[in-house]
């Protein structure tokens, strides 16, 4: 048993509602949790498991439209459903600290670095504001934050995403709290820039002993930043142990199933012989205004096979697809479709090369237009395309729903809002299979998913690609995916493909330095990987 | 910092680009005036022969892109020309009321400013309660009175039998500045009960805006009270919005006035564009269209500039 | 009479059109369909009050020569008779009947700002559409027509552009349809501008669809929210420009029955304490609040369901 004395925070049968249109509806059920002193607890869980919500509720606080129903909530002996906001204030940022998931979004545009940092401290009494100053100084060098000295100095707009994760995360410590609570704090970032986040936050939060709510989606992430993990699902707890245990033999089916996410695999393909590619890149650049986002990129697409297209964001993974579909032309380079130029502009396109590439894209939510029905989104293309009218185009929608697993009765007549995220995607699909393609881009088709519809996602595509002949370019940040999925992969970075061949090959050293910093940064669910990661790296640079 | 000045540079020539064709536009409007100009400041019974040398004296016997020329530079110069009605100058006409009409106008600003931004802040601040809730629905509805309505209901309260306050502004006399204050007090009041509830509208909505926003919940959690986040935290990012707001008030202002002359029989511009636009007396409707649309311009540019110097993003490049 | 017996009536007046809007919103909300009859009852007291109201209006305006006891523009008596049995509300400056003219202003003054309003709303929302969906040079020209036109003040525009055509009803329809069109065109191209951002519009692009059937089935029906809400709020501006016009003695002309010039008419009679020139102001008045009553609620009902 655990010392009580040495609990800093617990809750017990936490609930708490929110309202949608008059009705308010349960979004935390009963949790229950305890954290001591210096601790770090993971607490991890797919959108809508009220994560960021207990997160919040930890310092009393809760979101407009949203309130603490039930339960006790105790921070060293206070009781913060009891107490007073003036109360709850003195507590909050001086021994309760928050770090937001988008550090662009949460430090205020209007203010330098450093006057916010030194707000907390000045307000609370803790420094002065020459203290504060020299205080946030100090902690920027140990964030390793370049310019230490002066980069307080800056506006919000003047540093960038990984480094205002840094800030921000100083600027938390400012008070020195007793717990921070930290949520989603890498989320937004490329895998490169979140390896320097997550040790840049370790390292203070070892340093001075600070107690930690680390909130997350990633379990390879947490695994490296908590002693123990929490698994939530739906405002309920699944399990709770030592991160070590958790991961090596977790008890309940649900959090198996997160774990198998990363073990779906496609069969190894026959290597392409010399066949004609159905689409073929070559030596594109494009770009907007006078900046080139493309420079002289190459690569050919062949029938049945999923080329992954991997880069970070800026890497010009995007416009490569822009100007593929013919919404950016390119200023020098061509696209070939089945061995015929593509005209660089998709207005001048036939309508049967504008049917023989579809897309798919990132969020299913803008992608479908809210107030059409199903039945005229997947119906449109056929309609238009193939010529079905009646009867027929009814009983190509039904062929069409029922392929990607959806009840034609139940689904045809639905608008997009009555649907969940995956449907939603599968909509998408099912739009790009009506016009009956050759090719299908998928614009980070699975990245605003929770990962088990990912996975479904993922496995429907590789079905429907078998039963169809279909080419697929899937472009995405996530390695996961494409160990999941490609046959081929394409290493973008600023605008040039930095390496590009099979995926065994990919995976195999020797790699390009790119290639290798950025399989490197993808953490692997061993709690040791970060550390064994940072001194392998410091050993490189040493040597 | 150079980048900002252009961008305020750019800004101002737009301006000037704007007034210019707005300047042009008000001229080519005259030119579309339906019937012979010259016979009808006659009258039917002149005889060709005087028309003739009216459109002569006129000028209207020149090209058209040359009468512009012409207009233009004697505007610039101040010479609007003379007014068809009585023969006076335009430039006299519109410098006496021109004064009268600003200070009019500059009275209901003092007081609709200060009193609208406080209010919206409050409600801001108090949203969702009673105080929010009243302020809302009285704005909405005064929003909703034409001016005329809100004149006389003031003129029927405040004036009359046993009122306070005079129902005519009378300026004869050269009166004192504390006189010129009572004497335009209701119109100065219509005119702020008019613009007061717009302002504060939208003054409440600029920041209730950005109370949503991440950085405002980071300021709660790090234990601000409230009203160091409305003050510290979301006023400084909503004085663009505020700004322009003002700014469209303001000009709202200059619109309004018209009406509420015309009520309170005060003499300024309106009331002078009214009688000419009646008397069709086309020189006279023209310089002070003119007047009223370079106030128009100047405010948005105005509006413009400052809101521009208010973002940090702008002001501090990369 | 005093104020605060003033403020006593009003309070009166307020309670009762709130208890008025309550009761119309119960008998409405009973007789619709189901989830017509749901949306009604979130719908807030002054909204319910303001439907009703806008419900009386358009039916004295449909109905007027039934309802009215008097004929429009005829000489019914002697000039300023106060209300009686006979002329419940007097008669005017010419010796009309006050009760009358009122009605048939509801029919002419309503009438004109709606169809000004429409008018409007047809171009500016066509040209505004195309703007976003066809961008470019398009865009580029009709924006920058737009800027000049509204930097000057949509009333001085209109005495402008009225001195010019000579004052008439179609004239003046025409000339602040015109005017009103550029703040329309402001406001639905921002509109589909944001909706032309959109991946669904970017795919119909792609799929080969038309500009007719890209405007009219992908962005119009997505951006028909917010054009709703602001043809209430044109309406009420055209509606007022139109009374101050009136008022001017600028806009309708006589012997029309219209709100803006009875006001102008018989003011002189406020001076005396007589509150019956208010009447036809307060007609406007309290039909722009009730139409803006409805425009918040819905304004408020688009915004409240994104946060």
């Amino acid at each position: 048993m655990p010392d009580t004395d040495d609990i800093l925070l617990s809750m017990k049968d936490l609930c708490i509602e929110g309202r949608t249109d008059e009705e308010w509806l349960d979004i935390v059920k009963g949790v229950d949790l305890e954290l001591r002193k210096g601790e770090v607890l993971g607490l991890i869980g797919e959108s809508g498991a009220g994560k960021s919500t207990i997160g919040l509720a930890a310092m009393g606080f809760a979101r407009d439209g949203c309130r603490i129903s039930g339960g006790e909530i105790t921070f060293d002996g206070i009781d913060m459903r009891k107490a007073g906001e003036a109360t709850k204030r003195r507590l909050r940022g001086r021994r309760i600290a928050y770090v937001a998931q988008s550090a662009a979004a949460s430090f205020n545009p209007a203010h330098k670095l450093i006057d916010q940092y030194s707000e907390g401290p000045v307000k609370h009494g803790v420094m002065s504001r020459d203290e504060a100053e020299s205080d946030a100084t100090d902690l920027y060098r140990r964030m390793q934050l370049p310019d230490p000295d002066s980069i307080g100095f800056r506006f919000p707009h003047q540093v960038s995403g990984g480094q205002l994760q840094r800030a921000m995360t100083a600027m938390a410590m400012a008070c020195r709290p007793d717990l921070i609570i930290f949520d989603e704090p890498t989320t937004a970032l490329d895998v490169t820039t979140q390896i320097e986040v997550l040790a840049a936050i370790r390292d203070i939060v070892e340093q001075f002993d600070t107690a930690a709510l680390y909130i997350t989606h990633d379990l390879a992430v947490v695994a490296q930043m908590a002693d123990r993990i929490k698994v939530l699902l739906k405002g309920e707890e699944v399990e709770e142990s030592d991160t070590r245990s958790m991961l090596a033999n977790p008890t309940q089916d649900y959090t198996k199933s997160l774990w198998a996410v990363r073990t779906h695999a496609r069969l190894e393909q026959p290597p392409v012989g010399e066949g004609r590619p159905v689409l073929s890149i070559r030596n594109v650049t494009a770009g907007y205004g006078s900046v080139d986002v493309l420079k002289d990129v190459s690569f050919d697409i062949h029938p049945r096979r999923t080329v992954a297209v991997v880069g970070e964001s800026g890497s010009g993974k995007s416009t490569t697809a822009r100007v593929i579909t013919g919404l950016l032309p390119p200023r020098r380079g061509e696209v070939l479709f089945n061995g015929e130029a593509l005209p660089p502009d998709f207005r001048r396109r036939s309508r049967d090369q504008l049917r023989q590439a579809q897309m798919i894209y990132q969020m299913a939510d803008t992608a479908l237009n809210p107030k059409l029905k199903i039945r005229e989104l997947v119906g449109r293309p056929a309609q238009m395309y193939l010529g079905l009218r009646g009867k027929a185009l009814e009983e190509r929608i039904r062929e069409l729903l029922s392929l990607i697993e959806m009840d034609p009765d139940d689904y045809i007549d639905r608008l997009p809002s009555e649907l969940s995220g995956g449907q939603k995607q599968r909509i998408g699909i099912a739009r790009a299979l009506a016009a009956e393609p050759q090719f299908i881009i998928c614009d980070e088709v699975t990245s605003a998913l929770d990962q088990l519809v990912a996975e479904g996602i993922l496995k429907l595509l590789d079905r429907l690609q078998g039963e169809f002949d279909l080419a697929f370019m899937f472009i995405t940040h996530d390695l996961a995916t494409v160990k999941a999925i490609a046959d081929e992969v394409v290493v973008m970075k600023d605008g040039v493909v930095v390496e590009k061949g099979p995926k065994s090959e990919m995976f195999q050293p020797p790699h390009d330095p790119y290639t290798e910093l950025l399989l490197s940064s993808v953490p692997e669910m061993d709690p040791d990987w970060l550390t064994g990661l940072l001194k392998a790296r410091a050993t490189a640079a040493d040597g | 910092m150079s980048h900002i000045v252009n961008m305020i540079l750019k800004r101002i020539a737009l301006g000037i680009l704007t007034l210019f064709v707005v300047s042009l536009i008000i001229f080519l409007a005259t030119e579309l005036l339906p019937g012979n100009f010259a016979q009808e400041i006659l009258g039917q019974s002149a005889t060709p022969e005087t028309v003739a040398a009216l459109r002569r004296q006129l000028g209207l016997d020149q090209p058209m892109h040359v009468r512009y020329a012409i207009w233009l530079t004697d505007v610039l110069r101040g010479d609007f020309g003379e007014s068809l009605a009585n023969g006076m100058a335009v430039s006299e006409l519109i410098g006496r009321r021109l004064g009268n009409t600003l200070y009019l106008a500059l009275y209901a600003a003092a007081i609709a400013v200060p009193l609208s931004l406080a209010l919206g802040i409050l409600a801001a601040l108090l949203r969702n309660s009673f105080f929010d809730r009243f302020a809302n629905a009285s704005a909405l509805t005064s929003i909703s009175f034409p001016e005329f309505f809100v004149a006389y209901i003031l003129i029927f309260l405040l004036a009359g039998a046993g009122g306070a306050f005079p129902s005519m502004a009378n300026f004869r006399g050269d009166p004192s500045f504390g006189e010129f204050l009572y004497r335009a007090f209701l119109p100065a009041l219509t005119l702020t009960l008019v613009v007061t509830a717009h302002m504060m509208r939208m003054t409440r909505a600029a920041i209730i805006n950005l109370l949503a926003s991440p950085y405002i919940e980071m300021a709660h959690l790090k234990g601000m009270n409230p009203m160091r986040v409305i003050v510290k935290h979301a006023l400084p990012n909503a004085l663009a919005p505020i700004i322009n707001v003002i700014a469209l008030n303001l000009a709202y202002l200059i619109t309004g006035v018209v009406v509420v002359e015309v009520v309170f029989v005060y003499p300024g511009l309106g009331q002078l564009m009214v009688d000419s636009v009646a008397a069709r007396d086309m020189p006279v409707v023209q310089g002070v269209a003119l007047v009223f649309a370079a106030a128009y311009v100047f405010l948005n540019l105005a509006a413009d500039v400052l809101a521009t110097l208010s973002n940090p993003r702008l002001v501090h490049g990369r | 009479m005093g104020l605060f017996t003033g403020l006593f009536w009003l309070a009166i007046a307020v309670v009762l059109g709130l208890a008025a809007g309550w009761v119309f919103r119960m008998a409405v909300a009973a007789a619709s369909p189901r989830p017509i009859a749901r949306e009604l009852r979130t719908a807030p007291l002054t909204a319910s009050f303001g439907m009703l109201i806008i419900l009386i209006y358009v039916l004295l305006a449909v109905f007027a020569p039934l309802v009215a006891p008097f004929p429009e523009t005829e000489v019914v008596g002697t000039e300023y008779q106060p209300w009686d049995n006979v002329h419940l509300l007097g008669t005017d400056n010419l010796g009309r009947d006050m009760l009358s003219r009122l009605i048939y202003a509801a029919r002419n003054t309503v009438g004109i700002a709606f169809v000004t309003t429409a008018l409007a709303f047809i171009l500016g929302v066509m040209t505004g559409l195309l703007a976003a969906s066809v961008g470019g040079w398009v865009d580029q020209v009709l924006s920058r027509a737009v800027d000049v036109l509204m930097a000057i003040p949509a009333l001085i525009f209109a005495l402008l552009l009225l001195t010019i055509v000579g004052t008439s009803i179609v004239n003046m329809i025409l000339v602040i349809a015109l005017i009103d069109s550029t703040r329309v065109f402001r406001l639905a191209r921002a509109v589909a501008m944001n909706i032309v951002v959109m991946d669904y519009v970017e795919a119909a692009r792609l799929r080969g669809e038309g500009l007719l059937r890209l405007n009219l089935r992908e962005i119009l029906p997505n951006a028909m929210a917010p054009l709703v809400a602001e043809f209430g709020l044109r309406f009420c501006f055209v509606f007022l420009m139109i009374s101050a016009l009136s008022f001017l003695g600028l806009g309708i002309q006589p012997p029309t029955a219209d709100w803006g010039s009875m006001v102008k008419d018989n003011a002189t009679l406020i001076s005396f304490g007589d509150i019956t020139p208010l009447l036809p102001a307060g007609a406007i008045a309290l039909l722009t609040v009730c139409v803006n009553f409805v425009v918040d609620w819905q304004l408020h009902r688009a915004s409240g369901l994104k946060e």
